[in-house]
């Protein structure tokens, strides 16, 4: 199994985002493209405020998950391209740590393509999320769904 | 050898991220007894993975030289 980049040190700036779309500008046989992006919230816990998030993660178990992932996505859905980013390291509150983006020839699949790879990645790949607070305390995160 | 990983909330409480022990012949569900009292880690939530794969609570297995053992808290990608 092929296995794509998908780490990237601190946030994931939009103008990333906005070269990976225009990297799919010379596929013509795409017609359309959904994107989710992930985005770290300032909760509010016991009267203090998230400021980061510091992601790590099990690199080597997180790469072959994400690489069955994409297998079986792929087997799926009826999808030309996939791709997959998570931030490791700090992440400060309003900037965006996770981006999938899958293209389709048609829209029909690609909501439903999205929904899955979100989901599936927040439940089985091993990512860990540490709270910072603005006093520089911490919490560790925990996905509910 | 074998080789044990910590991640997250369970790096923190074992103040390591990483450590080899003997073999000693454990089973994975004495090594996993072992290091729970060591690290005093009873109370924390997590899963492990041997060689990268997750195993089931119930399951137990003999370990092998070089199998690396995580221990996994609660994921928290997205």
């Amino acid at each position: 199994m092929k296995k794509q980049s998908v780490f990237i040190e601190g946030a994931i700036s939009p103008e990333f985002i906005a070269n990976a779309i225009a990297k799919h500008q010379s596929k013509h046989t795409i017609g359309g493209h959904n994107i989710f992006l992930g985005q770290v919230r300032a909760d509010e816990i016991d009267h203090k405020n998230v400021a980061a998030i510091e992601f790590t993660a099990y690199e080597d178990m997180a790469l072959e998950q994400i690489a069955a992932i994409r297998e079986k996505a792929f087997k799926t859905f009826d999808l030309t391209c996939m791709h997959i980013y998570h931030s490791l390291g700090k992440v400060q509150a309003g900037d965006i740590c996770f981006f999938v983006f899958v293209s389709a020839k048609h829209s029909k699949e690609l909501y439903a393509a999205t929904e899955y790879l979100v989901n599936i990645i927040k439940k089985k790949v091993p990512i860990f999320g540490k709270e910072i607070f603005e006093d520089s305390s911490h919490q560790w995160k925990t996905n509910t769904n | 050898m074998i080789t044990i990983k910590y991640f997250g909330m369970l790096a923190e409480q074992a103040q390591c991220k990483q450590e080899q022990l003997d073999l000693k012949s454990l089973t994975l569900k004495e090594l996993i007894k072992d290091i729970t009292e060591k690290h005093n880690m009873n109370t924390l939530p997590f899963h492990v993975a041997v060689n990268q794969k997750l195993v089931q609570e119930s399951e137990d297995q003999a370990l092998q030289l070089h199998d690396e053992i995580a221990f996994l808290p609660p994921f928290a990608g997205g």
